[in-house]
């Protein structure tokens, strides 16, 4: 029973990070993406990004880490900050795109307004960030839950070693190899039940706004 | 924010306090608990902490021969001499053997329950076109299993009963429960799997052809300056122990009526030579 509290705190550790890490780079691009109006190419970047399978990611973040690839001597294959790495890759796109598409539509709207009380352009990204912020929770939601659901990354860059970088996901892989159907299961609704915690959290913090 | 990269951090070296030892093995072992009930004992006798990454045996020598761990234990005795050969690993040690078995329903549509041999029973599987699920993922096992094909003279790449799975042992045995298959597995697995699965031992007798040994490499510190070298060595003395070879051979004995695993205590039973 400790073992799956081990297990899920560092699943939620290594997901909330990689949604932290890459919303930090994710939002003020969405929402500039969204206000410049134009930038066609960047966005087709981004939505495409979307469709980056976990594995191959994990393979990128493999090569890069290994020891015998090019940034083989931090000795981060294997390692928790390598899996928050490959996650926060995969969130990025998801969250750069939720808030670039909820950004788009209001960034008009909020431009006239911000001049029309006397503002400066510059003022008109923290007040689209503040009016698009129900866009940006669900840009965040839909980060997390693309890091915390995912395997295929996880088990490449984190090698699922019991103890230190065994996730959720992976152990429903392991259970699974195991024959153990019905702990593979059980694992599977704590992280449904962890995912609804973290997303009704999330809700809160975008109503008491 | 600080607070949880402290964490981070903090989770990410705790295994690293005492020193780490990385051990690329093969599910076989690994799935069926048994490094699981032997390394702790490792663990406190050194202070060395040991990650297992539980892969095919293929994986798991492409992984030490990148230098990404710093020994394996596996169970393909060409793979491994190459893997020598090659400079990428030392000190060979034959840890444990058990036996490859042939699975499949109960209702044996290819009679393989009356093969004189294993080629037989294969060659029975081919001529009556009953489905056969294969690993196809470069591990042990499909390394075993593709051997015995070539040598029965047979090709069954393209039949339409031979399907390949892609999966490790536990995934294939399920697959071929549910489908009604045969297919080519390890005793540990098999043992371990045995009451989660509608399959039977058809061909499971003492056939050198069938033989399933377990060898131990550490990686060359040489090729790799990073490797724990003195730790892998350790890992292989500890391994070696009498003790612990006997712990190998009694390992779920009680549970099953027969060993796992049997150990070598060095003794090659094929031998493996760069």
């Amino acid at each position: 029973m400790s073992e799956v509290i081990e297990i899920t705190l560092r699943s939620l550790l290594v997901s909330g990070l990689a949604t932290l890490l890459a919303a930090l780079f994710a939002v003020p691009l969405g929402l500039y993406l969204g206000l410049k109006g134009s930038g066609r190419a960047g966005r087709a970047a981004i939505y495409a990004g979307m469709a980056l399978p976990p594995v191959v990611a994990g393979l990128f973040f493999y090569f890069l880490f290994s020891r015998s690839g090019p940034l083989g001597a931090l000795g981060l294959l294997y390692t928790l900050p390598a899996m928050v790495l490959a996650e926060a890759l995969l969130a990025f796109p998801l969250i750069a795109g939720f808030t670039l598409a909820g950004a788009a539509e209001r960034a008009p709207r909020v431009r006239t307004l911000v001049r029309a009380l006397g503002g400066t352009e510059r003022q008109v990204l923290p007040t689209l960030l503040v009016e698009s912020r129900r866009v940006v929770v669900a840009a965040l939601a839909a980060g997390f839950g693309a890091a915390i659901s995912e395997v295929g990354a996880a088990t490449i860059v984190g090698g699922d070693i019991r103890h230190a970088t065994r996730v959720l996901t992976t152990a429903v892989v392991l259970e699974t190899r195991r024959g153990n159907l019905e702990a593979a299961a059980a694992l599977g609704a704590v992280l449904l039940g962890v995912a609804l915690l973290v997303n009704a959290f999330l809700v809160m913090l975008e109503a008491r706004r | 924010m600080r607070r949880l990269l402290g964490l981070l951090l903090f989770l990410g070296t705790l295994a690293s306090a005492g020193g780490v030892l990385r051990l690329a093995t093969t599910t076989s072992v690994y799935d069926s608990g048994l490094l699981d009930a032997i390394l702790p004992g490792f663990e406190r006798e050194t202070g060395l902490h040991v990650q297992v990454i539980a892969v095919g045996t293929g994986q798991a020598l492409k992984i030490a021969g990148r230098g990404d761990a710093d020994a394996v234990l596996v169970h393909a005795p060409a793979l491994e001499a190459e893997f020598l050969r090659r400079g990428l690993g030392v000190r060979h040690r034959c840890v444990a053997k058990n036996r490859f078995l042939i699975v499949g329903p109960e209702a044996d549509p290819a009679g393989v329950r009356g093969a004189r041999g294993a080629l037989d029973a294969f060659r029975r599987i081919y001529a009556r076109g009953a489905l056969f699920v294969s690993r196809g993922d470069d591990s042990g096992t499909h390394k075993k299993e593709r051997a015995l094909w070539q040598a029965a003279g047979l090709v069954p790449d393209g039949r339409p009963w031979y399907l390949e799975s892609g999966s490790g042992m536990g995934a294939t045995l399920t697959l071929a429960s549910e489908k009604g298959a045969y297919t080519l597995t390890d005793l540990g697995t098999f043992l371990y799997m045995r009451d989660k699965v509608r399959l039977l031992a058809l061909f499971d007798r003492d056939d050198p052809r069938m033989l399933n040994q377990y060898g131990y490499m550490e990686v060359n510190k040489k090729r790799f300056p990073w490797v724990n070298a003195a730790g892998a060595r350790a890992l292989g003395d500890y391994l070696l122990r009498p003790e612990v070879q006997n712990m190998i051979g009694d390992y779920q004995k009680a549970r099953f009526g027969r060993s796992l695993f049997t150990p070598l205590f060095g003794r090659c039973a094929v031998p493996v030579k760069p």
